[in-house]
């Protein structure tokens, strides 16, 4: 920056007068720190349009101090401020006094009281409204998903294979929904039993001739799953399907005796 | 050289430096509140109330924005001028003169100590027109640079050189 250029510019002389706006009074801040011969010339300016309105001024006003001071109540030595007493007020007058003050304060508390509770309450309503909002949250999530199965059991290349209940467990059945083209099996186990606690279901596919069990899975999770739906993988060319109740993690190969449910899988 | 020290003295709340403030920057304050009210007795009363401002504010003025000098002017022109738009103060005034500061200066016979009179006398006989209605906008009225450029009608650049100009010419004299 040029500095005699910026100080004949004439930009000092409208930051004296406060003519300037406030970010480029700032701007001429900052330069008069970083240059001294701008403070200077800052400096000379302002002293000459100082005398020029002193010249104004009716009188030097020294003597309106003194009344200035007395309205802000300061004093010259504060070591001796004179202490006036005022004789006692009447009795009633303090009383009153009193009881207005607390009568105000009871008010205080009470109106603080009535803020906490309302406060309280605030927090309850709050509580109970994310609660529902979880709760419609979850009902969304289930309804998407049963809307996703719905769409997956309405496709026309899958093959639908109910499960009968056998010996172990005759009132039980499933169904297998079976996707040959993306090799996945969909299996509705809403009518088995909950399973005993150390015991799982273990899907099984099944080749004839020889019989042939192929482990396509377990049913984890049954309890916690509300829909009972569960999909698995199977790359094989499965003839029947058939659920056992194994040990928690499965076994090689199929209980015969925990055999829930076995179905064939038709036109195959 | 602006009193810093002194200026946090006062807004420390010192009232010996409030004193020695009042006594470096009230008569120019009174000048400029002056020549707005023309009212000697209503102009003390005004310059009362700025140094009250002063003392209970003093905390809001910031070096970073601008000068001392400049944030007390400003505190006194605004106080004076919203004295002039009271209702009292226009029904007893009813026809406030255009004059401008020169004509004050031009009457006046006494000044103080702190004032170099002769050179006063000597800048306000050599002043050029311009000069009177610039000084009277942007120093005493408190006009912005805009606002000063509307007024007079001239384009913004100018009003920055002329009124640095007619300072100038101020300061010249002064010196002298």
């Amino acid at each position: 920056m040029n500095i005699q250029e910026y100080i004949s510019s004439g930009v000092l002389e409208l930051y004296i007068c406060g003519a300037l706006t406030e970010e480029e009074s700032k701007e001429v801040s900052t330069e008069l720190k970083k240059h001294p011969e701008i403070e200077k010339e800052v400096e000379e300016i302002e002293n000459s349009l100082d005398q020029l309105s002193s010249s104004v001024a009716p009188y030097n006003p020294t003597k309106l101090f003194a009344i200035i001071k007395n309205k802000l109540h300061l004093e010259d030595n504060p070591k001796t401020i004179p202490i006036h007493r005022e004789k006692k007020k009447t009795n009633i007058v303090l009383y009153l006094g009193w009881a207005a003050s607390i009568a105000l304060l009871i008010g205080l508390f009470s109106v603080l009281n009535d803020r906490n509770q309302l406060r309280e309450n605030l927090n309850v309503v709050n509580a109970q409204k994310s609660q529902m909002e979880q709760q419609i949250n979850d009902t969304k999530a289930s309804a998407e998903k049963k809307e996703e199965l719905l769409a997956i059991f309405r496709d026309k290349n899958i093959v639908t294979v109910p499960l009968d209940g056998q010996e172990v467990a005759p009132e039980a059945y499933a169904t297998v929904h079976w996707d040959q083209e993306t090799k996945k099996v969909y299996i509705d186990a809403k009518n088995l039993p909950t399973p005993p606690e150390g015991k799982e279901y273990q899907v099984w596919s099944l080749t004839l001739e020889p019989l042939t069990p192929t482990s396509i899975g377990m049913l984890s999770s049954f309890t916690e799953d509300e829909n009972k739906i569960f999909m698995l993988e199977n790359n094989n060319l499965s003839q029947a399907f058939g659920i056992t109740l194994e040990p928690k993690g499965g076994s090689k190969t199929p209980t015969m005796e925990q055999l829930y449910t076995l179905g064939m899988v038709k036109n195959s | 050289m602006q009193p810093d020290g002194l200026i946090a003295e006062l807004q420390n709340k010192n009232p010996k430096a409030f004193e020695r403030i009042y006594e470096r920057y009230s008569e120019s304050l009174f000048g400029v509140i002056y020549n707005i009210i023309r009212d000697q007795h209503i102009a003390e009363e005004i310059l009362q109330d700025v140094f009250i401002k002063i003392w209970n504010n003093a905390e809001a003025y910031n070096p970073s924005k601008g000068r001392f000098f400049t944030w007390a002017l400003n505190i006194a022109r605004n106080s004076a001028i919203d004295k002039t738009r009271s209702k009292a103060f226009k029904n007893s005034k009813k026809n406030l003169t255009a004059d401008f500061f020169v004509d004050i200066l031009e009457d006046k016979s006494s000044f103080s100590n702190r004032v170099d009179a002769i050179g006063i006398k000597k800048y306000i006989k050599a002043l050029k027109p311009y000069c009177e209605q610039i000084i009277e906008l942007l120093y005493f009225k408190g006009y912005t640079q805009a606002e000063t450029a509307e007024e007079l009608d001239t384009p913004l650049g100018t009003i920055k050189t002329r009124s640095r100009n007619c300072i100038q010419s101020l300061r010249d004299i002064l010196v002298k």
